[in-house]
């Protein structure tokens, strides 16, 4: 084990993975020299060279477009665009040929592509840098989307997605790119798809994050214990595969749901996972599922207000208190 | 599947002024005149309410087989667009294969009934499905370059669309990418005068796409698409020099759409009809199958039998691709994910 941030626990994913795997290279808007807009990729210029670490134009569309053409020719591309609010140029490349390709050709092609992308605010980076926009790729079948909450998954699971035959769309949230965890070194350490984490046992309530909103979670639990609450906190991990066994049999323990999302509320992925427990749980739930999400306003610049707009552990244990 | 060329042997020797064998000639005449009647019978049985949407590529046939005829079948990539059928067989796809795709049949080799008609894909012959967003896999071809450019390997890759879809800024991002790493790709611009209904000058403010190469650093040529023996002899020397590491090429073949846009078009809605006509009279398999005849290279009763061996494949094809099992509902769900 190393203490690592989770920046460097994915640049110790990329590494360990192209010593692995030469088929594997990197494509990106400053990756090489600058190192990527949140310094994911520094040093690997220095070595693994040119070929393998490829700066790009400033083309989002262009550079996934590249690297799906290069999958399906039998590369491991990942491709690293600077956020996610950028990654819609590249929309139709990716819902359109990355995810559906290996469909419409009858399983013939296939698009084993890791794309990199920043999400979520607190850095403050304002409304077309910060969303949190997971669930709108997990709207997508053919897809995996992968959004870790704290270094080692972020190495586990990036390490995952070089072995997988599908496109994954891998989301860092940019607010904890700097905490640091202990991480595994072993090289042949991956996290699986599809596996939610218990971070915390909690009998009294079952709150569900994803991504930056996990910490939002594990804060409102630590909250909730001075009171006397003993919460639950589920780390989804991935939301494509989604490990909905692992959210259905806490909430079977707990009887109370409250999920947590930098996300939308409106047609937001918490909707998605609200409507799974009504359908799977409904039983045995004591009080409607409560959602925890951004407010309904673009992301705005000053802190106050981004504060404002953003999801707070207070918000997540005034929402559990109002259940019991 | 038989081929005209059972009639008698043909010499592989290069004919002077046309840089193609007899071999090499008859292929063409019988890859375009077949990729016509494909059309013609498909268009047909979407009339007939068999097939539910056809798009076809009457009047670039030329285009089409004159370049594809300058790749290697089996080592190079082909990123075709959709009204490419004569590209397709030549890389090897037959009048059944054909038929199947249009009527999404369970056997269909491009996608077994859940792609779109002539969005063609088969990994084996190394053609790559698409979206129908247009010029979409300018990018996949630069992608394929790149990948067979690290691997070493000396493959060349095609890619091709409309002169609409270069209005895109995929096709942009493709050709900025290709150039700045050299990458061997062929641009190839079928420009067949529309983009659905809209005239090339409501399309750009250039005269034509090649121009367009120049600001990339590229170069681009324009050669006659009506005629496929000068699209084989521009498009050959820019695939060698793309495979000798050249980097890629963008030619413009100046050709047009005989037909409405597809099935559900009426294109008397925006196409003068003498246009048409002036145009008609320049169909490309009429003026190969003249100039063949005048050289003296087959003799009528030559190309007649070709023609009754085109006619007799397309429909024998069609009856039994009508014949062929459509997928079942259960088929619905499967291949959403490469499992594994």
């Amino acid at each position: 084990m190393t203490e690592l941030r989770m920046r460097d626990a994915l640049r110790e994913a990329l590494r360990e993975e192209m010593i692995r795997d030469s088929r594997i290279f990197l494509l990106g808007e400053d990756i090489g020299a600058y190192g990527g807009s949140y310094a994911v990729t520094k040093g690997l210029l220095e070595e693994f060279g040119e070929e393998r670490v490829k700066d790009t134009p400033i083309a989002e569309s262009g550079i996934v477009g590249v690297g799906i053409g290069a999958a399906m020719a039998g590369l491991r591309p990942m491709v690293e665009l600077m956020t996610i609010n950028f990654s819609f140029l590249a929309l139709e490349q990716i819902v359109n040929s990355a995810a559906k390709l290996h469909y419409m050709s009858n399983g013939q092609i296939r698009v084993p592509l890791v794309i990199r992308m920043a999400s979520g605010g607190g850095s403050p980076l304002a409304a077309t840098h910060s969303h949190s926009l997971e669930g709108l790729y997990a709207h997508f079948p053919g897809l995996n989307v992968v959004c870790p909450s704290n270094a080692a998954d972020a190495k586990g699971l990036l390490k995952r997605a070089f072995r997988d035959e599908n496109t994954t769309i891998f989301i860092e949230h940019t607010a904890i790119y700097g905490v640091k965890g202990e991480v595994p070194d072993d090289p042949d350490f991956v996290v699986e798809f599809g596996k939610a984490n218990i971070l915390r046992a909690g009998s009294d309530v079952t709150i569900v994050g994803y991504s930056g909103s996990v910490h939002q979670a594990l804060r409102a639990a630590t909250l909730l214990e001075q009171d006397g609450i003993e919460a639950e906190v589920i780390d989804l991990r991935t939301l494509r595969p989604l490990d909905m066994g692992t959210v259905i049999a806490s909430v079977k323990k707990t009887n109370r749901a409250v999920i947590v999302e930098d996300d939308w509320k409106f047609g937001g992925f918490g909707g998605e996972l609200s409507a799974q427990i009504m359908e799977q749980a409904f039983d045995w739930l004591d009080a409607p599922v409560a959602r925890v999400s951004g407010k309904d306003v673009p992301m705005p610049y000053n802190r106050n207000l981004e504060f404002a707009a953003l999801p707070s552990e207070e918000d997540v244990v005034e929402a559990v208190l109002a259940m019991m | 599947m038989t081929s005209a060329r059972a009639n008698r042997s043909r010499s592989k020797q290069p004919i002077e002024d046309y840089l193609l064998s007899e071999e090499q000639l008859e292929e063409m005449y019988y890859r375009m005149l077949l990729s016509r009647r494909l059309n013609e019978r498909m268009i047909a049985m979407n009339r007939q309410g068999r097939a539910a949407f056809v798009i076809a590529g009457a009047g670039q046939e030329a285009a089409q087989v004159g370049a594809a005829m300058a790749l290697q079948p089996g080592v190079d990539y082909l990123a075709p667009y959709y009204r490419d059928l004569g590209m397709n067989l030549v890389f090897g796809m037959n009048a059944r294969e054909a038929m199947l795709n249009v009527l999404g049949k369970i056997d269909d080799p491009n996608g077994g009934g859940r792609q779109m008609p002539s969005h063609w894909g088969n990994r084996e012959r190394h053609i790559v499905s698409q979206s129908s967003v247009v010029a979409t896999q300018f990018l996949h071809a630069a992608g394929i370059a790149l990948g067979a450019k690290l691997r070493q390997d000396p493959v060349v890759v095609m890619a091709t669309c409309g002169e609409g879809s270069t209005s895109r800024g995929d096709f942009h991002e493709a050709l900025n990418f290709a150039t700045i790493h050299r990458l061997p790709v062929i641009f190839f611009i079928e420009n067949n005068g529309y983009a659905i209904s809209e005239r090339t000058d409501k399309e750009m403010a250039t005269a034509g796409v090649a121009q367009r190469a120049r600001g990339y650093g590229l170069r681009g040529i324009v050669v006659d698409g009506m005629d496929g023996i000068a699209v084989y002899q521009a498009v050959r020397p820019a695939v060698d020099q793309a495979r000798r590491g050249g980097g890629p090429f963008l030619i413009e073949a100046r050709c047009y759409r005989l037909w409405p846009h597809s099935s559900d078009d009426d294109d008397t809605r925006y196409r003068p009809r003498k246009e048409l006509e002036e145009w008609a009279a320049k169909d490309p398999i009429k003026l190969f199958r003249e100039r063949v005849e005048r050289d003296g290279i087959f003799p009528r009763e030559d190309l007649d039998a070709i023609e009754a061996r085109v006619d007799e494949e397309v429909r024998e094809a069609a009856a039994w691709a009508q014949q062929q099992p459509d997928p079942k509902p259960e088929d619905a769900l499967g291949f959403v994910y490469k499992e594994g």
